[in-house]
């Protein structure tokens, strides 16, 4: 028998098995991803800003993750853009953190960058949020000031609808 | 596992590793070195294609339970969402339930094999014990994962099966209850159901694990009979068995996924895709078509604890087998009476598989009293005493002889007879549907009917206005959101027409910050509203029978195709009684009904409703809705469209899994075909 046919035989099953079993593991693993309903659900929401009144800030929930919509008083904006932004762990404007003639407004996925715990508003030492887990501090901007976070609070997607109503998503 | 081996790694690290523990030697002695006869046939592949189902149906089984929720108000959502939802859940869903009974079917294969061969004389009496206890684990699996789903089969199946220990004198209904968790069956039994079904596979696993090493201990059986006295009788496990065992794997998954992509609920009840519903028992409750021979000895017996004792004793008997055959020989093929009663046996057991999925009267029953008598008389008096009566013919000096002697014929019709009598045993349960007299639907030719079918979008469109503007009145669609109409193979909708659709609707929500519900434009994510706020508000607007949700209707309802029709319905792979019967029930009203049918005050006269008298008034009448595209007025063409989109809206995936069916179905034959050859290859140096 003619070696090379017979070894390229043994090659050619051997890699129709290798794809095979390739091409079967991928609805194991797919499966894991969120299913429809989930990604449906995830759809964007609105929220009305107009029972918050200022210095208050509310808690909304998209995607399952906490959403911080803080009305900021005139003095937290003034803080916030007081500080040089070269000297931050993670350097940014405010400016660039909210939405422009909406300065009022800080709306900031509330889960710490460090672990994922959820800081708590109006507590720490620059009038912004605190993280009981490990102690991280981030200011009214939604910054990193102080301790183990690495970045600051992210900003989700969002838009004013209006000027009293936002869409996350 | 069948002693030390002298394998020897030749990389240091992997001999450091061997030294402790030395894992690649009993690889290397179980499954590589392992000297198998080399005479064995196709049959004893099934013992691969067994363990890969068992290795299938335990992976498949992991992920199901990571989207499957236990709990009695939500475990029939929850497998509709998988199958829905999941991405892919569908074909891992239809793999596991298909999977269950390819995995009966091998196992039936390889015990019947393993009868035939007398693989259970000795020294193979506790391999053989080890199989039935694990054919007896895979029962209660099977049963327990059966209940899951918690549909009306699963519930009165649990509620059946459970009830069979009431038998017991004096401890019968404590043991029920304890059993239950409860009065009845109900949540606490699902609960303990699921958890049972997670862990008996790996029980099984084990119990695997002894019965392959009781069987490296005693060395394989093999056809001839006669034990593997020189190598000249055997060859090494790998290459040899090991790429054979992978044909036989390779051709098993094609049959296996002939159900997963095609026909996944040929082997299933109509009846289990309506929700569990505790106050009404379906006409004709049935077992699995792995359990009906059993089932049908039981209804066989008139008295009720005799009767399960007989079904259990048919089981048990099995692992007394080794000693009620006491013949020397082995294999029946030297053995022309054993040979004889071994298919009568088969046929035996086939027909009581279909006699257990008749109704219990008439014939049936005393069919049913002659095989139970039939099926214990072959063990209980046959086999003893053929042992002491037969003369069996000369057997094989050795299995190197046998080999050369060979002759192939006897293993075709062999193959033959059993494929028949397995679609027989197969299709048997599809005669379990109901039996009252009726008009059978008439078969309506559907543009998703066959392996290449899809769903026709006009047609989607159509039915859905139908079911907007007439069905919506009263029937619910839950399963269904807005955003399906949007889903690729389903009415082809844009995701901006799906989101103006749900915005018609007005979707209840809340509670909002005062703690009030309220009302609100839909969203894609909504899923379409309810008629009635619960059953009960369902059945009082409608004179007392609730209208049912629509969501599986085309699923939930079938009929009987009788003998042999549902054997050819596997090959063209019919499976659309339920629409046929759908379209029927909405063109089958009559405003008279015949000259001596009475129809009771609240009822309506249908052609082909079980019965005939329906509580749901003629829904349709003829310019009732009115279509952009042109399409006639007509109650034809509204029960054609309107079942299309029912139909759509029971299995929304099935475009994809046909596709996906189509691919597997081309690599699946391309690769039989090359692990044909090289089976060829490998083998010819063995000759």
């Amino acid at each position: 028998m003619d070696s090379t046919r017979r070894d390229f035989l043994f090659v050619a099953t051997g890699a129709a098995a290798a794809v095979g079993g390739l091409a079967t593991l991928w609805p194991f693993v797919s499966q894991m991803n969120p299913d429809a309903s989930t990604i449906a659900a995830g759809a964007p929401i609105e929220v009305d800003l107009a029972p918050i009144a200022e210095g208050q800030d509310i808690k909304v929930f998209w995607r399952g993750k906490p959403i911080y919509i803080s009305h900021r008083t005139k003095k937290q904006i003034d803080e916030a853009r007081a500080v040089p932004v070269a000297s931050l762990p993670d350097p940014q404007a405010d400016q660039a953190r909210v939405k422009e003639g909406h300065d009022q407004w800080l709306v900031v996925i509330g889960i710490c960058t460090h672990l994922g715990c959820i800081p708590i508003a109006h507590e720490g030492n620059y009038d912004g949020f605190f993280c009981p887990c490990h102690g991280s501090q981030y200011d009214s901007s939604g910054r990193v000031r102080q301790g183990p976070a690495p970045a600051n609070l992210p900003v989700p997607p969002y838009q004013f609808v209006s000027d009293s109503k936002i869409q996350i998503g | 596992m069948s002693g030390p081996s002298d394998f020897q790694p030749s990389h240091p690290a992997l001999k450091w590793i061997e030294r402790r523990l030395p894992i690649m030697g009993l690889v290397h002695s179980s499954f590589v070195a392992y000297p198998t006869p080399r005479n064995l046939n196709y049959w004893w592949t099934f013992g691969a294609i067994l363990s890969m189902m068992l290795g299938l149906q335990i992976l498949t089984g992991v992920i199901l339970a990571m989207h499957y929720t236990p709990e009695a108000t939500m475990a029939f959502k929850s497998v509709e969402s998988i199958v829905r939802d999941v991405n892919y859940g569908w074909l891992l869903r239809n793999m596991h339930a298909s999977g269950a009974s390819m995995f009966f079917l091998a196992v039936y294969i390889h015990m019947f094999r393993g009868m035939y061969y007398g693989s259970y004389k000795e020294p193979r009496e506790i391999l053989w014990i080890l199989g039935v206890i694990i054919y007896l684990l895979m029962m209660a699996t099977g049963f327990m994962g059966y209940v899951l789903p918690w549909g009306q089969m699963s519930f009165w199946g649990a509620t059946v099966i459970t009830n069979l220990f009431s038998a017991v004198p004096y401890f019968g209904e404590s043991i029920v209850t304890l059993l239950w968790g409860g009065y009845s069956v109900g949540n606490p039994t699902l609960n303990r159901f699921f958890s049972l079904h997670y862990l008996l596979p790996f029980v099984i696993a084990g119990v695997v694990v002894l019965h392959v090493w009781a069987l490296h201990v005693a060395g394989q059986n093999n056809p001839a009979g006669v034990e593997a006295k020189t190598e000249k009788d055997t060859v090494a496990f790998t290459p040899y068995a090991t790429i054979k065992d992978l044909f036989g794997v390779s051709c098993f998954l094609i049959f296996y996924a002939w159900f997963i992509f095609y026909m996944p609920n040929y082997l299933g009840d109509a009846d289990n895709f309506i929700p569990a519903n505790p106050g009404v028992t379906p006409a004709h409750i049935v077992p699995e078509w792995y359990y009906l021979p059993f089932y049908a000895i039981l209804r066989s017996i008139p008295n009720k604890l005799a009767g399960v004792i007989a079904m259990f004793s048919a089981i048990i008997v099995l692992a007394f087998l080794p000693w009620l055959d006491s013949a020397k020989t082995r294999s029946s093929k030297y053995r022309p009476l054993a040979k004889q009663f071994f298919w009568i046996f088969v046929v035996v057991c086939i027909l009581l598989g279909y006699l257990g999925a008749q109704p219990p009267e008439g014939i049936y029953v005393i069919a049913g009293r002659i095989l139970t008598v039939c099926y214990f008389g072959y063990f209980l008096i046959l086999l003893p005493l053929l042992s002491r009566i037969e003369k069996p013919r000369p057997v094989p000096n050795s299995i190197a002889e046998d080999v050369l002697a060979k002759s192939g014929k006897a293993m075709v019709s062999a193959v033959v007879a059993l494929l028949i009598a397995g679609g027989l045993l197969l299709g048997g349960a599809q005669n379990a549907r109901a039996q009252e007299h009726q008009e059978t639907p008439p078969s309506v030719k559907w543009s998703f009917s066959g392996p290449l079918g899809t769903y026709d979008r006009g047609s989607l469109q159509r039915g859905l206005k139908v079911y907007k503007e007439v069905c919506s009145a009263c029937h619910s669609l839950n399963y269904i959101a807005f955003r399906n109409l949007a889903d690729a193979g389903g009415p082809g909708y844009s995701v901006a027409q799906a989101s103006a659709f749900a915005s018609d609707y007005k979707i209840k929500d809340g509670p909002n910050d005062q703690g009030e519900m309220f009302e609100r434009p839909g969203r894609p994510a909504d899923y379409f509203p309810a008629p009635f706020p619960n059953e009960q508000a369902a059945r009082a607007s409608n004179g007392g029978a609730a209208p049912p949700d629509l969501s599986l209707i085309t699923k939930a309802r079938s009929y009987e195709r009788g003998f042999p029709k549902f054997i050819f319905d596997f090959f063209t792979q019919f499976q659309e009684q339920g629409p046929n019967y759908v379209s029927a029930i909405l063109q089958g009203f009559e405003d008279k009904p015949p000259a001596g049918v009475t129809i009771p005050d609240g009822s309506y006269y249908n052609e082909y409703f079980p019965g005939h008298a329906i509580k749901m008034p003629k829904p349709l009448s003829d310019g009732q809705v009115t279509f952009d595209d042109g399409s006639p007025a007509t109650v034809a063409q509204y029960a054609h469209d309107v079942t299309t989109f029912l139909m759509w809206a029971a299995d929304p995936r099935m475009e994809e899994r046909k596709r996906v069916g189509l691919q597997v179905f081309v690599f699946l034959i391309l690769f039989a075909f090359l692990m044909y050859f090289t089976k060829k290859k490998v083998w010819a140096n063995a000759h």
